[in-house]
């Protein structure tokens, strides 16, 4: 149910392709580590952009079943 | 006969004069309701406080109204401290308040209400460096208020609209009445304790300082302040402050405006995205331009354009050393030769095989030349060195 602790979390992720970004345009870095830099920076936004497309949407209600929590799918009444 | 009419005005001043005389209309302390309450743009505020059966006009000139610790409203039960006097001008006594307290169960709610805010502000509970940032990507939005009512349906319809894929879990507490602020705080805790959400919203609706009181609670306070998970509040309008709002880690002034503090808008999130893949794409393709550059610059250099001509260069270099080395060997070798020759000359002319050419011998005694007559005596054998040859003799 929680974030996986060992990966980025978004604004870890976000962070770092800004420093990736920076390292880039600053130019002092050989042609090499450029080409795998940039090849880090478009791997982690893409992990990025999935991390935005892949939740799912889903509207639940937690209900307490006799000190167990259940959750279910909510649906909110219309007025 | 004559008449001795007086005026409106001076009996209206003869009336007030009998109020002032009376002692008990300059302090009294009186009980009522307020209706036709107006704030008059001077700052004085105008009313009338009434019972079941009666009413009297009242007013708080704007000196006073600063000590007012809760906004005057129709409906208000209060207790006035003032005086009674008469307005002259219209002919009518009134109530000239200088306090007033809130009665009822509002007025002893505002009171608890000041003093658990004091309490837990001077215990640190509202300290900006205890609050937690809101994550900008909350993959859950745990949302604790009512399961009926429209304040879900808000923030269900906004958190959708700037996050399709966001996921809301609805732990429902009732918003109001007795046993509500107990329920809401085991409800922050039960999220905390299973880890359920990224980020909380506590939200109810609109409503009177009665019906939000769940959210002045201390046992609500403290569970927002202990909850791992950033707490926003968003508890009725945007005029209402509630405890819960000051310990929040973020106060939103109504349920919408919370989701829409919890939930970022996705399409802002994707475009940031885009603009760093393209910081990317544009760093390297200037890096990779740059490195052309200074590729053709460098196959431009004459060491790669023109090859041979350096080599060739180089040959005549050495081909001009190794003649001016041969010039000075052999420049060398003809001194070296004229003066050998000049040497050989110059012996020659000193060598003792010329002397005895002309006809001259060396006389020697066992190896040594003799010099002088006194150097032999008769009988000695001598050696006479002649130009071609040797002669033996004896002294007689």
């Amino acid at each position: 149910m929680s974030n996986k602790k060992e990966d980025l979390n978004f604004e870890e992720s976000i962070k770092k392709l800004e420093e990736i970004a920076q390292e880039l345009e600053k130019g002092d870095l050989d042609l090499d580590s450029s080409v795998n830099k940039f090849e880090e920076g478009m791997k982690l936004s893409k992990k990025c952009n999935s991390l935005l497309e892949d939740a799912e949407k889903r509207i639940t209600i937690l209900l307490n079943d006799n000190g167990n929590l259940k959750e279910e799918d909510f649906n909110p009444e219309e007025d | 006969m004559t008449y001795n009419a007086i005026s409106v005005s001076e009996l209206n001043k003869y009336i007030k004069e009998k109020f002032e005389e009376d002692e008990y209309f300059s302090s009294v302390l009186v009980e009522g309701e307020i209706s036709n309450c107006k704030y008059h743009y001077s700052g004085h505020i105008y009313f009338t406080l009434k019972d079941e059966n009666s009413l009297i006009k009242g007013v708080m000139f704007k000196t006073y109204t600063s000590h007012l610790d809760f906004n005057l409203q129709d409906g208000m039960k209060v207790m006035v401290l003032g005086s009674v006097s008469v307005f002259e001008r219209d002919g009518t006594y009134q109530l000239y308040a200088k306090a007033m307290k809130q009665l009822g169960k509002v007025g002893d709610l505002r009171a608890a209400f000041e003093a658990l805010k004091e309490k837990l502000e001077k215990e640190g509970l509202f300290e900006s460096s205890h609050k937690r940032p809101i994550p900008v990507m909350p993959k859950t939005i745990g949302v604790l208020t009512s399961n009926t009512g429209a304040v879900i349906r808000d923030i269900i319809n906004v958190s959708t609209r700037r996050n399709p894929n966001v996921h809301i879990r609805l732990f429902p507490v009732p918003v109001q009445g007795e046993g509500a602020a107990q329920k809401i705080a085991d409800g922050i805790r039960v999220m905390n304790e299973n880890n359920l959400a990224d980020v909380l919203i506590v939200a109810r609706g609109g409503g009177s300082l009665e019906d939000l009181w769940p959210f002045n609670e201390e046992v609500v306070a403290r569970a927002i302040y202990n909850s791992e998970i950033p707490v926003i509040s968003a508890v009725g309008h945007e005029t209402d402050f509630t405890i819960s709002d000051f310990v929040a880690d973020l106060r939103a002034p109504t349920p919408s405006a919370a989701a829409e503090l919890a939930v970022q808008d996705i399409s802002i999130l994707q475009e940031n995205i885009y603009s760093y893949q393209n910081r990317f794409k544009q760093a390297l393709v200037k890096k990779i331009e740059f490195m052309k550059l200074k590729y053709e610059k460098c196959m431009a250099s004459r060491a790669f354009s023109k090859p041979l001509q350096q080599i060739q260069e180089k040959y005549i270099l050495v081909d001009k050393n190794i003649k001016s080395l041969e010039y000075s060997i052999s420049k060398k070798l003809q001194n070296e030769k004229a003066k050998a020759q000049n040497m050989y000359l110059k012996l020659d002319a000193l060598s003792p095989l010329k002397t005895l050419a002309r006809g001259y011998g060396i006389v020697s005694v066992e190896d040594k030349i003799i010099k002088s007559v006194k150097q032999v005596k008769t009988d000695d054998k001598i050696n006479i060195r002649m130009e071609d040859g040797k002669i033996e003799a004896k002294v007689i």
